[in-house]
């Protein structure tokens, strides 16, 4: 019995803004590496919180500054984020942080360190954090529309397998979610090259074709510029080659069957940035796991298909991550990392339209509120994408 | 039982999907996008995931998966053989 998406609701947290999320999170969000340990003691004291840490955030600059303030913002203002509590060495940069946050309407609250301490930083963010987890802990799920949801989708440790049966899954769900008016996502812009005019000819006009063309090119520069091979063990990686895959050609073609066959290409975006209307977008992105799925995450997305050949094992502290595999070995050794196993579309036992729902199923369950495998596993893979060098 | 899957049967080449697949081997092959079947003898040991050659390969030939070029043989490949990097580069890069 094929799933019927016409009338399909799910119980999501609708968020000050009308954005619906999935999950019901509070972050303690460093602006800076140097806040790392403040924002970790934040966490440990306040249980149910959960800290964000990572290695940037000083003497940025330029484009690369404006990324990381876009991937910070868009971090704390995604719909499965309750509530915030920021915290930068210095006030001014984390203002900025907050106010690009607090426009969603959601509470937030920043502390600078200077002046301050770790001791006395930690014990105020805690005393606010305390006050935000006990608040979202009572907030309720509502019953929501499929056109709420944003899902993204990225692929990893791809191998054969992934071209003909975990990416054509993700195909298949998004051609029958994209009548219903989900906004659905793909990207990682390396990893198209070969297949480069099928995604242009799936754009909807002209205008989106020339856009994603310029985004194309201009990582294809970027590559040309600092590449001192033909990336063979990068891209394709090292895991994806163990797989069977030969180049990058192939693993693109494998890449966009992700896409499916019907749905359009209605908009381009750069990393990290939100969607301004329902249907398929292309994002500008890295194509390693957790940098892709981070920047997902940034631009609002709230659930993320994620198909494996090899076993990529990653997950995100913000967005549930549902892993679908078609490669009976990785089944056998590491099952315990996938969601959805379509193995039986290599044997002819599951049709691609099964696949296509056995993933919606999973996709449902999981925006109700079950944790997905890299949920439970603890993986919380939070990488921020750097541009170039700091100043 | 399916061993080896083939997108398009205008492709050069397949993906074998079973573990164990020796040289020798008489192993069937299902044509996706056109549901039809294929008999065919393995002529080297294929890892799960890996391809082989659907036809005789000639180093400058252009290789085709999906229907589409996916790169250059650069050594001879022979039916049935193993088809991956060792004989076959990216055109791109």
């Amino acid at each position: 019995m094929a799933l019927d998406l016409s009338n399909k609701t799910f119980f999501g947290h609708r968020r000050e803004n009308g954005r619906v999320g999935v999950r019901n999170h509070v972050i303690i969000l460093p602006v800076d590496d140097l806040a790392n340990a403040a924002c970790e003691a934040v966490a440990h004291n306040i249980k149910g919180t959960m800290a964000l840490p990572h290695p940037y955030g000083r003497l940025q600059f330029g484009e690369d500054l404006d990324l990381h303030f876009r991937t910070l913002i868009g971090t704390g203002a995604n719909p499965n984020v309750a509530a915030v509590v920021v915290i930068g060495i210095e006030n001014g940069w984390t203002k900025r942080v907050v106010d690009g946050i607090a426009a969603t309407g959601k509470p937030v609250t920043g502390f600078g360190i200077e002046q301050h301490g770790d001791h006395e930083t930690i014990m105020k963010a805690s005393q606010v954090a305390k006050e935000y987890v006990q608040w979202a802990s009572e907030l309720r799920r509502e019953e929501s529309l499929i056109s709420d949801l944003w899902v993204s989708t990225k692929c990893g440790e791809s191998d054969t397998t992934s071209g003909c049966g975990s990416n054509p899954t993700v195909g298949n769900a998004f051609d029958k979610m994209y009548p219903h008016g989900t906004t659905l996502l793909f990207g990682e812009t390396s990893e198209i090259t070969g297949g480069e005019h099928l995604v242009a000819e799936r754009c909807r006009n002209e205008e989106v074709r020339e856009r994603f063309m310029f985004m194309f090119n201009r990582y294809q520069d970027m590559i040309n510029r600092f590449k001192t091979s033909d990336l063979s063990e990068s891209q394709p990686t090292k895991g994806n080659i163990e797989g069977g895959l030969t180049t990058i050609e192939e693993k693109a073609l494998g890449n966009i069957q992700k896409i499916g066959k019907e749905c359009v290409v209605d908009g381009v975006l750069d990393k990290a940035e939100a969607p301004t209307g329902p249907g398929l977008w292309f994002m500008d992105s890295s194509s390693a796991a957790a940098e892709m799925v981070t920047l997902c995450a940034a631009a609002g997305y709230v659930v993320h298909f994620f198909p494996t050949g090899q076993g990529n094992i990653i997950g995100n502290p913000i967005i549930p991550v549902i892993k679908i595999c078609a490669n009976p070995r990785t089944m056998r050794t590491m099952s315990e990392h996938v969601d959805v196993d379509v193995s039986g579309l290599l044997r002819k036992e599951m049709t691609p339209d099964e696949a296509g729902d056995a993933l919606l199923d999973s996709m449902f369950r999981t925006v109700n509120g079950r944790l997905t495998a890299a949920e439970a596993l603890g993986h919380r893979e939070f990488v921020l994408t750097r541009l170039y060098e700091s100043a | 039982m399916i061993d080896f899957v083939v997108h398009d049967e205008g492709d050069s080449v397949g993906v074998v999907v079973v573990e164990g697949v020796k040289a020798g081997d008489e192993i069937s092959g299902w044509i996706m996008d056109q549901d039809r079947e294929i008999k065919f003898t393995a002529a080297s040991d294929i890892p799960i995931g890996h391809k082989l050659a659907i036809k005789a390969l000639k180093e400058g030939d252009t290789v085709i998966k999906y229907g589409v070029d996916i790169g250059k043989v650069v050594a001879d490949i022979g039916k049935g053989d193993h088809a991956h990097v060792h004989n076959i580069k990216t055109k791109r890069w």
